[in-house]
Formats: C-alpha cells, sequence, structure tokens
C-alpha cells in the first residue's frame, strides 16, 4: 500500500513508553492499542500499521522490511548487528548492561563461565578486556545462573537494580547504558524518505 | 555432527526449479540484450580465484569471502563479485592503447554461508563495468544503463540513490584536519550509525559552526536541489570538485531522459576503501534490501598493474526476481502421446512444430502410468495412438 508505513513495537517493558512517546509526537493512537492482544493493529487514518514483536526480533523484521521502521534497544542492535538505519535516540527505557555476580567473588582463573542472554556482547566485551571467557546462553532468569553455580557472572541488562539485589547479586562492572531508539530498514529510508523524515522530525520534537 | 538426509544440500545453497528458471533465464536475457546493445561485450572468468589477487582485491570483506585450498596448499577463493576478475583480465589482456572498454557478465557469485534464511551463499549477478573512461559521461551511463537493464527486465517501481564518496571525505577532511579522524566519522555511516555519528561529533571539539556543518550533513538527501546545499557546507577545494561532478552527473542523467528513477544522497558510503567517486544503490518496492550497486573505483586496476579509472555496477538477479513479485505464465507446452505404430507420424508432428517455435514432449504412451496426471501437466496433449487417422486432441 502506497504512503503506509510499517513499524514494529516491541511488547512488554518499553512498549508503554514507546506508545506514550508517538502520542506526544501528535500520532493518533486508539486507546485498545495498549491493551490489544492483536499481533497487527492498522491505524488507518494516521496510514500506520503497527507490528508487535517480542523486543529482540525488532531488529530482525526491520532488517528484513517487512517493517519499514522499528523501536529497539541498544541492547539488541548491539547484539544483532543488524543492517539497519540507527537514526534517533528515543531516550525511552534508559536502562543499562552490566556485569554483575555474587558479592565478595572472584572469577575462575581457568575457564570463567558467564551467562546471558547476549552471548555476543559478553563475548565482545571479556575479549576486550582480555579476558577468556566462557559464555553460556540463557534465555531468561538470568539471575538465578550464579546463585546455583552454572555460572561465575552474568552479563544482563539493568534498570533499577531491584532482582540483582533481591537475588543477592552485586554489580562489578557496567559495560555500556541503553535506551530505545529508532531504526529504519535501509531501503525504505530511501524510498519513503518523505514520510520518515517528517516521522523522525515530529518525534525529534518531543524527544 | 549430526547425519544428513539425503536431500540436504549445504547451508545457504539453492536449487533453481524449472518455473523459476525460466522466470531468471527471462530476465537475464531481456537485460542481456539491452546490454549488448549498449555495445557492452559479455564475458566469463573462472569461480575459482587466488585469495591472495582476487580475494584481496574483491570490495567483499574477508569474512564473507567462501575460501578454499587446492592441492599446493593455495588459499583459493569462489568469485564473491566480478568486477575484480573483471579487472584482471581487462588489466593483463584487454585494456589496450587506452581505449575505453566496456566488459559485462551474468556469474554467480558466493559468499561464506550463514544460519539466516535470506541470505544466500550463492547467487547471481548481473552487470557492467566501463574501464579506462574517468568522466562523469561514463558514471551517467552506468547509472542510465542499469536503469535501462531495470525498465527492459520489467521492472517498474524503483530507485536509484547517488552519493559521493569524495565528497565526504573532503568534507571530513576539511573540518577534522587529517584523514584518520575522517576515517573514524565515514566509519559510523558505513554502520548506519547516526546516533553514535551524532554523539561522536557533539563529543570533538570543534567550533559550533563546524560541528552544525557536520550534523547538517546527514540531511544532504533529494533532488538536485541538494547540491546547492551541500556547496554551503564545503570551503573551495576538492568538495567542490565532487560537487560539480554531481551537478554534471544530474545533467547527463537528464539528457539520457532517466534523471525520474534518481534522488541524491550524500550519506551514502556503501564500503570503507574501495569506491573513490560517484556510487549509487538500487531500491525496489517489496524487497528490504538493495536490488543492486555501482560506483567508480579508480583504484582496483591499479592493483593489477594497470593505473586507470573504471566505473560499473551489478544488479542481483535473485532480488530482481523477488521484485518483479509474479514469476508470470511459464511458456505452453505440447504433448505427443504415441503408441509404437505411430512413432514416425508423431515424429515428423513434434519436428514440424518445433520448427514453428512450439515447445513440443514426445511420450511414448506405454511408459504412462497415470494418464490424466500426465495431460494435466501439459497445456495442450495430442494423442497418434493406434491406428492411423485417428489423431484426437483434447
Amino acid at each position: 500500500m502506497s504512503g503506509q508505513l510499517t513499524i514494529a513495537m516491541p511488547k512488554g517493558r518499553i512498549f508503554n513508553e514507546a506508545a506514550d512517546l508517538l502520542r506526544r509526537a501528535g500520532f493518533d493512537l486508539p486507546p485498545e492499542f495498549d491493551d490489544s492482544r492483536k499481533l497487527i493493529i492498522d491505524v488507518e487514518e494516521e496510514k500506520f500499521r503497527f507490528i508487535l514483536a517480542k523486543p529482540m526480533d525488532v531488529a530482525t523484521y526491520v532488517e528484513h522490511g517487512v517493517a519499514d521502521l522499528g523501536i529497539a534497544g541498544k541492547d539488541v542492535l548491539l547484539e544483532e548487528e543488524r543492517d539497519v538505519y540507527e537514526l534517533l535516540d528515543l531516550k525511552i527505557s534508559g536502562c543499562y548492561l552490566a556485569v554483575a555476580g555474587l558479592p565478595d567473588t572472584k572469577m575462575n582463573d581457568v575457564a570463567p563461565k558467564i551467562a546471558t542472554k547476549y552471548p555476543n556482547i559478553a563475548a565482545a566485551y571479556f575479549r576486550e578486556q582480555g579476558e577468556q571467557v566462557e559464555i553460556i546462553k540463557l534465555n531468561g532468569s538470568i539471575e538465578l545462573a550464579p546463585l546455583i553455580g552454572l555460572a561465575d557472572r552474568i552479563v544482563d541488562i539493568v534498570s533499577t537494580g531491584r532482582t540483582l539485589k533481591e537475588n543477592g547479586l552485586v554489580e562489578y562492572e557496567t559495560i555500556t547504558t541503553v535506551t530505545s531508539r529508532l531504526i529504519v530498514n535501509p531501503v525504505s529510508y530511501r524510498i519513503k524518505d518523505e514520510r520518515i523524515s517528517e516521522l523522525i522530525k515530529r518525534l525529534n520534537d518531543v524527544i | 555432527m549430526s547425519r544428513l538426509f539425503m536431500f540436504e544440500k549445504p547451508l545457504g545453497m539453492r536449487d533453481t526449479l524449472p518455473e523459476l528458471h525460466e522466470a531468471k533465464d527471462k530476465v537475464r536475457s531481456s537485460i542481456e540484450k539491452e546490454m549488448k546493445s549498449w555495445g557492452f561485450q559479455f564475458i566469463e572468468t573462472p569461480t575459482l580465484e587466488y585469495y591472495e589477487t582476487i580475494g584481496n582485491a574483491s570490495a567483499i570483506l574477508d569474512q564473507q569471502l567462501f575460501k578454499l585450498l587446492d592441492q599446493q596448499g593455495h588459499t583459493l577463493v569462489l568469485r564473491p563479485d566480478m568486477t575484480a576478475p573483471i579487472a584482471r583480465v581487462a588489466a593483463s589482456k584487454l585494456f589496450k592503447d587506452q581505449v575505453p572498454l566496456r566488459l559485462a557478465y551474468s556469474a554467480n557469485v558466493f559468499r561464506a554461508q550463514q544460519r539466516e534464511g535470506g541470505r544466500p551463499a550463492e547467487f547471481e549477478q548481473i552487470g557492467g563495468e566501463c574501464i579506462g573512461d574517468n568522466s562523469v559521461s561514463a558514471d551517467g551511463e552506468m547509472i542510465a544503463l542499469a536503469i535501462s537493464s531495470l525498465k527492459k527486465a520489467g521492472l517498474e517501481q524503483f530507485q536509484l540513490s547517488v552519493g559521493h564518496v569524495g565528497f565526504v571525505n573532503e568534507l571530513f577532511v576539511q573540518i577534522l584536519g587529517n584523514e584518520e579522524r575522517a576515517r573514524e566519522l565515514t566509519k559510523f555511516l558505513y554502520e548506519k550509525n547516526y546516533v553514535g555519528y551524532r554523539e561522536h561529533v557533539k563529543s570533538l571539539p570543534l567550533s559550533s559552526i563546524d560541528s552544525q556543518r557536520l550534523l547538517a550533513f546527514l540531511d544532504l538527501r533529494g533532488g538536485p536541489e541538494v547540491i546547492g546545499k551541500a556547496s554551503e557546507l564545503v570551503e573551495n577545494g576538492k568538495g567542490r570538485a565532487a560537487l560539480d561532478e554531481m551537478k554534471l552527473l544530474w545533467d547527463v542523467i537528464e539528457d539520457f531522459g532517466a534523471s525520474d528513477r534518481i534522488k541524491f544522497d550524500l550519506t551514502i558510503v556503501s564500503h570503507m576503501s574501495y569506491y573513490t567517486g560517484i556510487l549509487f544503490e538500487v531500491y525496489a518496492g517489496m524487497v528490504g534490501f538493495p536490488i543492486g550497486n555501482g560506483g567508480r573505483y579508480d583504484k582496483l586496476l591499479e592493483k593489477f598493474g594497470k593505473s586507470t579509472g573504471a566505473t560499473g555496477f551489478a544488479i542481483r538477479l535473485d532480488r530482481l526476481l523477488e521484485s518483479l513479485g509474479d514469476l508470470g505464465e511459464p511458456e505452453p507446452v505440447t504433448c505427443i502421446l504415441f503408441s509404437p505404430e505411430r512413432r514416425k507420424e508423431a515424429y515428423q508432428l513434434a519436428a514440424q512444430r518445433r520448427k514453428d517455435g512450439e515447445h513440443v514432449v514426445l511420450q511414448d504412451i506405454s511408459a504412462v502410468r497415470n494418464l490424466d496426471a500426465c495431460s494435466d501437466t501439459f497445456s495442450d496433449v495430442v494423442f497418434l495412438v493406434g491406428k492411423a487417422d485417428k489423431e484426437g486432441t483434447r
């Protein structure tokens, strides 16, 4: 459809802040938007189609061009290294990637194990430090790993630090700060340049 | 390693089944015909080349090369593109007396295997190279030829974005002082990371005018008016020369009658070091990846001992087919089913129809187990069965 923009939105934590940002930028999103279970939501007045994806998958949809734009955390972009334009720092959903573990422990000298949802980021980080580590990929509840002896350290997203604290873990190092970014497919960026430029301008005004 | 199934192919390799093969053939031959009519001569080069020469010279990143060893222990590559092999042939044999050379190819190229779909390790490229012509006319000709070829292939919705790496480099060096710092900033463009670009610019100790110039650079996209905006950003010198080339290019492409297909985008950096001047990417509706790209690469021939400029383009046939969408109706095929007593008659009929350009299958009816399924396979069926003068068509 000509003129329509498809935007991949991350479900979960980031979603509300992202929807809120779009509303502040003057886009008229229906109220059922927020608690719908639908995966595809058309907003005809604005000529938008939203697809609701797992945060980790947003960049994938955008790279393949089935979504023109997407809102993705910097953590996802670093981990996935997708070929997309990173156009705007939306400055929402701020958090950071950190190395954490049990207090007052040292990493195993021979083959320290790192549990994480972000194997690429973790591997790159420890390689830069000159540390040879073994990465164990987990899909959630990463905090469990050091508690039951699966790993010496974890690499994970920290927003308030409460989960770490409640599980008796402490932060050792911060890897990088993370905010949500507006990403764009390279072909859409050129073919639908006018609509995308307008969207960027409106978002830029409210960031 | 897990056991392989009988029908498995190596990762990233594809079969081309009849229907797709026919569609591919049609598209390829219409483009080839167009390129030939522009005086381009087609050549073939080996699938395997030396890593040290072609592998190093090519624009494809080292980790994307498909490498193997020969019996002497030399590292070989499955050719990752056709531009480097053509430069090799041109430099060693064909480019003589400084006469500009126009060569073309349609060939399969190879990239390292990747797990994810949509990234074949082998795919076909069609392209042309103009070697030994340093004029903007040649750059314009390659762009016009790419546009004309795509139109001949039946593609309606597409657009080319044209940039100039010479301009990017000059502007950055002018403001940042040296090549190394310019390279650092260019890397953000190459990685398409505009957030990082802006943060990097803001972190540099620059006057507010200079950092404003660098930030405004990101907006240099659009029609010919972009050149005016760009010239406000550069001081005199080489950056201006690049813009003069762009201005001239617009005129050239207008004279070709193809300017409705192009837009300028000075932020395009397709490669960190390969291209040296005007460069472009081709985008089509319905496909999320560029379907082709090209540009001027004046340093490549030097690697093969000839110092001359060159410009060219390549179109990815797989992505072009995807953007064409519907494969179109396959050619109709008639099936003549015969029994032994009328074999000769059947052969003669087939020969006659083939002469008229029809596609005809000859099939001995005694080998057909399922007659209905067999008839359904063909667009027309002729029965030459039993005694003579009882021909039936259905």
